[in-house]
């Protein structure tokens, strides 16, 4: 957690404004080295406004940037030693793998010979050795994106900002390149800020995560822990699916708390949150996967009944629809653990929806 | 299916007529024999031979290609500054002004800019004792001037398209902005500051107004040497001319056009090897 | 403590001397050589005619202003007369290009891909060789005697009665010549840009007005035409401005009785030795052009924004 890592780079305060629209707003973050940190978020919510802050492109509208304890404010990005993989990778067209992957030595204090090392080196580190003559037009797109990152690592950058590095790839490539750049990172020890709007692309790069919502900053920690335990309904709904209902605080009984939820009928248990008065009204959310689907009532609490409306099979695990005797729906994940046995529930079966107090999660606002 | 438009396919068949007969009756008169540019006399090659044995012609060509070689790479040099300064500096003090003095040489008549420059060159004769006489710096120094804002038109068009992205990521490995300039802006617009160049060449090889206008004596070139010669009326070697100009740019034109045509099939194989990389 | 180090060029040059440069050069250039060049049109138009060298004084009462040039311009119907017949042959070579120019762009949208490269070079080729030679191409079809000139002689002496025949056409030195070869230099500025905005325009939407029912005539007027206005504003002022200041032409096949503006600059200029009324002349030939050209800005400007606005 942030208290655990070695600050290395500090956001204090910063927004950006456009005229009269704020693309970042007061952003707060401070990330160790050595970190795989990622910036997850809709489109258009200031990622990459934010990164272009840290690289040098923009300056804040208000606001500090702390690296390695010092400020960069008013330090132009050719001084910066944060360099950045663009969306678009922008190679330089008119120059070979090699010279591009070159390019930012020529600006630091090295003879020729060690030069062509590190480029060798680079070349090497991205497997991309025989195709250090080609221009960026002759080689594939999985290439580039390894052409980009070894330019942008060949200075050994403090730090290295990607934007969307992988979203120009398709699926299979991607799934791939996602592990080489977390190998790569390891090698390195280079300190990453990714940006991404794909959200299991940033919960198996990242260290830890950061969520943003039109511009702001809405929660920060670890994959499991905003997965897990999400701040808001926006970071609830953006990482997986979820499931959110009204409820209202009927009693609370040490460690649980006992919550009308108009939508189940039948009250429910769920593990308390600090400062929870009875009477407050609130969100329960649950997550498809924290559930469990019965074709009897099951014993223990929070059992909900109920008919199913949907069902998708997809072998191991299938996911079900449930109408609730109040006409809204609950999403059930479950796992195909047994084959044969009580049959599987069916379209329009009557079922129970359970699940363990520990599992809800209750959200403010 | 579109059905074939007749009507679209004569006029077409027309306007290529309309271009070229003349043209092509020139080539033909200029192996004329008789003495009567209009009246066919014979085949000869006669006028072909007082033509290239003409001094006077060959030293107009040769003035035509020195200034036009100097004028277009000046023309180049600053055309370019201009055309960047304009898609990259956002503000700076009298930017209006600069862009319209950069597009206002693209419509004021050849005859004004001739009179202007003339009126310019002989005050400040009078004034400073510069240019003492009028030729070849006069005018190079008018062909710069008009033909650099066409420069400007095409590398300023050519900038403003171009992916800033690779501008930035230059200048994120450490170059400071001039030097991305040199090192990725320019090369990347290339091709752009090229046919600048070309157009830039081929304006002042043809310009007939400000060049009758800024010349003084003993500076004759080609295109002034046609102009007196047609103003009395039609020449016979001026055929010949006429068909030397016309072969020599056409196989130029075919020549680029052949060449563009491999680059893009390399191109295209480029792509094709690129994909059957694909690791 | 801030020492003050000493002025280098190099760290000028780094921080701000590279983009001052790239401004300063071309920018000193045009007002020197463009501008001042022009002010001093402007300011010659208001001196008076005197017999020095050059012929021009500033001469007489304050403001030292001599209106002459511009009280002949709309006295002398010497001026006005060439004023009209400029603009007249120079509307007229517009229409006409525009007439031939059009269903050309068209067609060459319309013929196959691998011919459209070929014939889009034919166009332009002419635009690369001599401006003058082209010119004199026109000069030798239209004499008296050659084959041409006769050729059209023979066709109108059989069409019409015995006592209207005549021994050639008086083509030469008319402004029929000057709009003809106005038409002919200038087509291909106004194929050009129609070209490219016929060529943008979406062959889907045409089909789609045919299969509502439209006829062909009626899809060109409906869907092609409208979306092709700003190529059609575009080619026929870069037909429209230089034909009204054109001097090549007039003065190689056009009566020499009935000038176009361009001459009567040049000769006040060079035989009369008049440099106030040339520079009036100029000057008013420069206003006349500031309509069609804002009109032009106005278009380009939009059509950067992009369609649909
Ligand atoms: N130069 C600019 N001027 C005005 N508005 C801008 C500018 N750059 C970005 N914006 C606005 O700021 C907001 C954030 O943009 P940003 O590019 O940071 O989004 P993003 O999170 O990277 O989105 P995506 O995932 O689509 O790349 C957007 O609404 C955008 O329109
Ligand atoms: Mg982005």
């Amino acid at each position: 957690m942030a208290a655990d890592v070695e600050p290395f780079l500090r956001i204090e305060g910063v927004s950006k404004n456009f005229g009269p629209f704020q693309a970042v707003k007061d952003v707060n973050l401070t990330i160790g080295k050595g970190e795989i940190f990622a910036l997850l978020g809709g489109s258009g919510c200031g990622k990459t406004t934010l990164l272009r802050m840290l690289a040098g492109f923009e300056e804040p509208s208000s606001g500090r940037i702390f690296l390695d304890g010092q400020d960069m404010t008013g330090v132009p990005p050719w001084e910066r030693p944060v360099h950045m993989m663009f969306q678009s990778y922008a190679l330089f067209p008119h120059m070979t793998v090699e010279k591009n992957i070159g390019y930012g030595l020529k600006h630091e204090r090295m003879t020729a010979a060690e030069r062509t090392d590190r480029v060798r080196a680079m070349l090497d580190l991205v497997q991309l050795t025989p195709f250090a003559v080609r221009k960026p037009h002759q080689i594939s797109g999985g290439q580039r994106q390894r052409v980009a990152l070894a330019r942008a690592l060949a200075r050994q950058p403090k730090l290295l900002l990607l934007d969307e590095p992988l979203a120009a790839l398709d699926k299979k490539l991607r799934e791939h390149t996602q592990f080489e750049l977390m190998s790569i990172q390891e090698r390195t020890g280079v300190t990453f800020i990714v940006v991404t709007h794909d959200q299991e692309e940033a919960m198996t790069l990242a260290d830890r995560i950061a969520v943003m919502d039109r511009g702001a900053v809405q929660q920060v920690g670890p994959p499991g822990e905003v997965y897990e335990h999400p701040a808001s309904r926006f970071v609830a709904s953006f990482l997986g699916s979820i499931s959110q209902y009204e409820a209202r605080v009927l009693r609370i009984e040490g460690a649980e708390a006992l919550l009308d939820v108009p939508a189940f009928e039948t009250p429910v248990r769920a593990t308390a949150i600090p400062g929870l008065v009875e009477g407050e009204v609130l969100t329960l959310a649950v997550r498809p996967e924290k559930l469990a689907i019965h074709r009897h009532p099951p014993g223990g609490p929070n059992a909900i009944p109920g008919e199913i409306k949907d069902l998708a099979y997809f072998g191991k695990d299938s996911l079900y629809r449930v109408t609730l005797p109040s006409g809204q729906l609950i999403s059930v994940h479950a796992v195909n653990a047994r084959r044969g046995g009580e049959a599987r529930p069916d379209w329009y079966d009557k079922v129970w929806v359970a699940f363990e107090p520990a599992a809800a999660i209750l959200l403010r606002g | 299916m579109r059905r074939s438009p007749v009507f679209l396919i004569t006029v077409l068949c027309f306007g290529f007529a309309f271009f070229y007969i003349p043209i092509l009756s020139m080539m033909v008169y200029s192996f004329n024999g008789s003495r009567l540019a209009t009246v066919w006399g014979g085949f000869s090659t006669k006028w072909y031979v007082s033509l290239l044995s003409n001094k006077q012609v060959i030293a107009a060509a040769l003035l035509s290609f020195k200034i036009a070689v100097v004028s277009a790479t000046f023309a180049t040099i600053l055309g370019t500054m201009a055309g960047f300064a304009l898609s990259r500096f956002r503000k700076f003090r009298g930017r209006t002004l600069f862009s319209g003095l950069v597009t206002a040489p693209l419509i004021m008549p050849e005859v004004i800019t001739g009179i202007s420059m003339l009126m310019f060159f002989i005050l400040t004769a009078n004034w400073i004792g510069w240019p003492g006489a009028r030729g070849f710096s006069t005018i190079t120094l008018a062909h710069i001037t008009f033909s650099m804002v066409f420069v400007t038109t095409i590398v300023q068009a050519r900038l403003g398209q171009a992916d800033r992205a690779i501008e930035e990521a230059a200048m994120d490995l450490g170059s400071r902005p001039w030097q991305v300039l040199w090192d990725v802006t320019l090369p990347t617009a290339f091709t752009a500051i090229l046919s600048g160049w070309l157009l830039a060449f081929t304006i002042s090889l043809d310009d007939v107004v400000i060049t009758s206008f800024t010349t003084g004596p003993g500076s004759t070139t080609l295109p002034l040497l046609i102009w007196s010669k047609v103003k009395l009326g039609v020449t016979p070697d001026i055929n010949a001319l006429a068909t030397i100009t016309v072969v020599v740019v056409g196989i130029g034109v075919a020549l680029a056009g052949w060449v563009m045509h491999r680059a893009e099939k390399r191109r295209l194989a480029d792509e094709r090897m690129a994909f059957s990389s694909n690791d | 403590m801030s020492v003050s180090r000493p002025f280098s060029i190099a760290r000028w040059f780094h921080r701000r001397g590279w983009s001052d440069l790239i401004i300063g050069l071309p920018y000193g250039w045009l007002l020197l050589l463009f501008l001042l060049p022009f002010l001093i049109v402007l300011a010659m138009s208001v001196g008076s005619q005197a017999p020095t060298a050059p012929p021009v004084g500033f001469g007489g009462e304050y403001p030292w202003i001599n209106p002459r040039g511009y009280q002949r311009l709309f006295t002398d119907d010497l001026y006005i007369r060439s004023f009209l017949i400029s603009l007249m042959n120079a509307g007229l070579a517009t229409l006409l290009c525009l007439g031939l120019g059009y269903p050309m762009a068209l067609g060459l949208t319309r013929v196959a891909k691998s011919w459209r490269n070929i014939l889009l070079m034919l166009v332009i080729l002419p635009f690369w060789t001599s401006f003058l030679l082209r010119v004199y191409a026109w000069m030798g079809l239209m004499g008296k005697s050659s084959w041409f000139n006769q050729l059209l002689t023979d066709g109108w002496n059989l069409l019409v009665p015995v006592d209207w025949a005549v021994k050639s056409i008086p083509m030469m030195h008319s402004n029929f010549a000057v709009v003809l070869v106005m038409v002919y230099t200038y087509l291909p500025f106004m194929i050009l840009p129609l070209y490219s905005s016929l060529e943008r325009l979406d062959p889907t939407l045409d089909e789609a007005a045919m299969d509502l029912g439209s006829r062909p005539f009626r899809v060109f007027l409906d869907v092609t035409l409208p979306q092709s206005v700003p190529g059609i504003i575009a080619g026929g002022l870069l037909v429209f401005i230089p034909a009204a200041g054109e001097l090549v032409i007039p003065t190689l096949v056009g009566d020499a009785s009935t000038p176009m503006i361009g001459r009567v600059i040049a000769d006040e200029f060079n035989s009369a030795r008049d440099w106030p009324m040339a520079s009036a002349v100029a000057v008013a030939l420069l206003v006349l052009m500031v309509g069609p050209t804002m009109l032009y800005s106005r278009y380009q400007a939009r059509a950067e924004e992009g369609p649909g606005k």
